[in-house]
């Protein structure tokens, strides 16, 4: 079984994104340190990438203040190993399809196992390419994450039916960003989901406030924070991980 | 030469969002229907013959074959074609595709300006609102066709991510188009970007290769012994090559933007230097570092200063049945102002790499071969760049 399963476990997932590098590597690991502290069930590291097309204004400036500051893939893997001392929650890559490929498919997700990440969320790599990686993962014990978007309609069953490790439910059109107002008829797209596999889906994209990540969380199983977290690191770099780990207990006291 | 996954060999496919991938399917759907549809082909025909102007004249450069000494030289005009380039092509074909789908508004991502300017005029034409992106140094450096845009009843977005040039014009294009699809087409300007883009703006630019065909034939009786066009995305040269890739008598030579040179980091010369890659929707070649991080790239050629090139080129490369050359800024400019005074033809600096490169081989060929150069746009827009490359200012 997934090792992403136990994430799950503990009510609904609170689920947090944070960018590795950003402001520096140091800062990741007590920000990441500090997420697990106050209640995080999954964390998503982000590997820069220099062109993210997925990303709104916010992640973008992550991803360029990381890039900036020297970051490395291998820089990365290092983190990863060292956080792995005692962080012991279930964590997944999230980056570009060019990031894993152009370091070498196999190299990258074999090391992927050796540090003991868990998944991998590559936006740009939807169901019809995933056999770009699909194989590697499968081989080394990795899930490749699968997401599922407001536009896909005909494609959830499709999608759900070969997913693992869990479901990444795009709550809107467009970017990563905070919105004031999620529109989308999630609880359709749940339902598809749920009547085609028992992986967990937890929804993302647009979720800042509390109250909209128990209303997330109430239609599926769990919420996904990015950008929220982001813009506290843009504001208190290096100071960060405090207010990053006051803001993911009251996520996660929202959700529980 | 597309297989049914949108391949070129081991190129090309469907790299994107899944918020996108619906809308791809249905524009692949659209396509697949149109494009054999007698109507829409007749309508089409009639766009290109009484709007744009085509068929563009195939001119025998006498006084450059002359000069050179060497293989007969023919242009390609493609710059005579309305709004000065062979954008409109492409831009005339998406956009009345986008029509018949319902679609009401066009996006469009633009780097000197030219494809850009060409989507605004479709989008006048036939009623659609259109918003197109352009890197904010772009927009400083091609001010006049922001202007025309403008005119034309676009809105003009200038993109300050990144290195504020086409890729991330590119890359916000896209953006915006995962967050407003149901009544928006995006109409890519060049053959790159997810399957079915490449297939669609190939098939849409190979008007430029049947013309050359039927006129050379008509003219000399026989094909060519090589075509040459500039590429950068690589829409007018896959356009120039593509009725001519099953015949192998016909050298194909596409050549890319080596700005200060591929020994230098500023450079755009992607098959020379890049490696193979997964960005914006496709599998190619890319310039980019170890990492995978794309790289900035230099020509002073804004409409060539793209960090990867189409799949089905890098696919012909990869094959060896099309050569890519680099050819530098120097070259270029060389050639932009031989052309002006050899022929009095003002060529865009993107189709001046392609003239560089014919001045190279020309003599070095028999005075009974035959050599088609695209010109793919006109050079109006660059004469205050050039004018500045030469320590001259000129204002517009």
């Amino acid at each position: 079984m997934s090792n992403i399963q136990k994430a799950f476990e503990n009510g609904k997932a609170f689920i947090a994104f944070i960018t590795c590098g950003d402001p520096d590597l140091e800062t990741t690991a007590k920000t990441v340190r500090a997420a697990v502290e106050n209640g995080a069930d999954l964390i998503e590291l982000g590997i820069p990438f220099s062109d993210p097309t997925a990303e709104g204004p916010v992640i973008q400036g992550a991803n360029l203040r990381a890039l900036t500051g020297g970051i490395t893939t291998d820089k990365i893997f290092a983190l990863v190993k060292e956080l792995r001392r005692d962080v012991k929650i279930p964590m997944v890559f999230m980056t570009y399809a060019n990031v894993v490929f152009s370091y070498g498919a196999e190299k990258f997700i074999s090391a992927c196992r050796d540090i003991e990440m868990d998944g991998l969320i590559l936006p740009d790599l939807p169901f019809e390419e995933k056999e770009e990686f699909q194989p590697l993962c499968r081989q080394y014990g990795i899930d490749l994450i699968s997401l599922i978007a407001p536009t896909s309609q005909n494609r959830i069953a499709m999608i759900s039916k070969e997913a693992e490790g869990f479901i990444y439910i795009v709550s809107s059109l467009g970017v990563t960003g905070t919105r004031s107002e999620i529109k989308t008829d999630l609880a359709s797209i749940v339902k598809v989901v749920r009547e085609n596999t028992n992986v967990p889906c937890a929804i993302g994209f647009g979720i800042s406030t509390p109250e909209q990540a128990k209303k997330m969380a109430d239609i599926s199983d769990g919420a996904i924070v990015g950008s929220a977290i982001i813009k506290l690191l843009e504001k208190y770099g290096k100071d960060a991980p405090k207010y990053v780990g006051e803001y993911v207990k009251s996520m996660k006291d929202a959700i529980r | 030469m597309t297989n049914p996954n949108g391949r070129f060999g081991i190129h090309g496919g469907q790299y994107i969002p899944e918020t996108l991938m619906n809308a791809v399917i249905e524009l692949e759907e659209a396509y697949n229907h149109y494009k054999n549809d007698p109507e829409f082909n007749r309508e089409l025909t009639q766009l290109f013959n009484e709007y744009a102007g085509r068929p563009s004249r195939l001119y025998y450069a006498g006084k450059m074959t002359k000069d050179l000494g060497g293989a007969k030289i023919y242009l390609k005009r493609e710059d005579l074609n309305h709004t000065g380039a062979h954008k409109v092509n492409n831009v005339l074909g998406q956009a009345l595709l986008a029509k018949k789908m319902g679609k009401t508004r066009l996006i469009a991502e633009t780097g000197a300006g030219q494809h850009g300017v060409a989507t605004a005029t479709a989008a006048a034409l036939m009623g659609m609102e259109c918003v197109v992106f352009m890197g904010e140094e772009d927009t400083v450096r091609q001010a006049l066709n922001v202007y025309r845009m403008r005119l034309l009843g676009a809105e003009v977005i200038p993109v300050k991510t990144g290195t504020a040039t086409l890729k991330d014009a590119v890359s916000e294009a896209m953006r915006e188009w995962t967050s407003r699809i149901s009544d928006t087409h995006y109409c890519l300007g060049s053959v790159m970007g997810p399957h079915p883009f490449p297939t669609i703006v190939r098939d849409f630019q190979a008007v430029i290769s049947k013309e050359i065909k039927e006129q050379i034939l008509l003219k000399e009786g026989r094909l060519p012994d090589a075509v040459i066009a500039c590429v950068g995305g690589g829409s007018n040269s896959i356009g120039s090559f593509y009725h001519f890739i099953e015949e192998e008598s016909v050298r194909l030579i596409g050549c890319e933007a080596a700005g200060r040179g591929i020994d230098t980091f500023e450079t755009a010369a992607t098959i020379a230097t890049g490696r193979l890659g997964i960005f914006h929707g496709m599998k190619s070649y890319f310039c980019q570092d170890k990492d995978g991080q794309i790289a900035s790239v230099y020509s002073i050629s804004a409409g060539l200063d793209y960090p990867g090139v189409g799949p089905e080129h890098a696919h012909l490369h990869d094959i060896g049945r099309a050569e890519y050359i680099p050819v530098t800024d120097d070259e270029a400019v060389n050639a932009f102002e031989y052309l002006a005074k050899t022929e009095g033809i003002i060529p865009a600096i993107e189709s001046a790499h392609a003239v560089a490169h014919a001045m190279k081989i020309a003599p070095t060929m028999d005075k009974d071969e035959i050599i088609v150069i695209t010109i793919s746009g006109r050079g109006d827009k660059d004469c205050a760049a050039i004018a500045r490359y030469r320590g001259e200012d000129i204002h517009e």
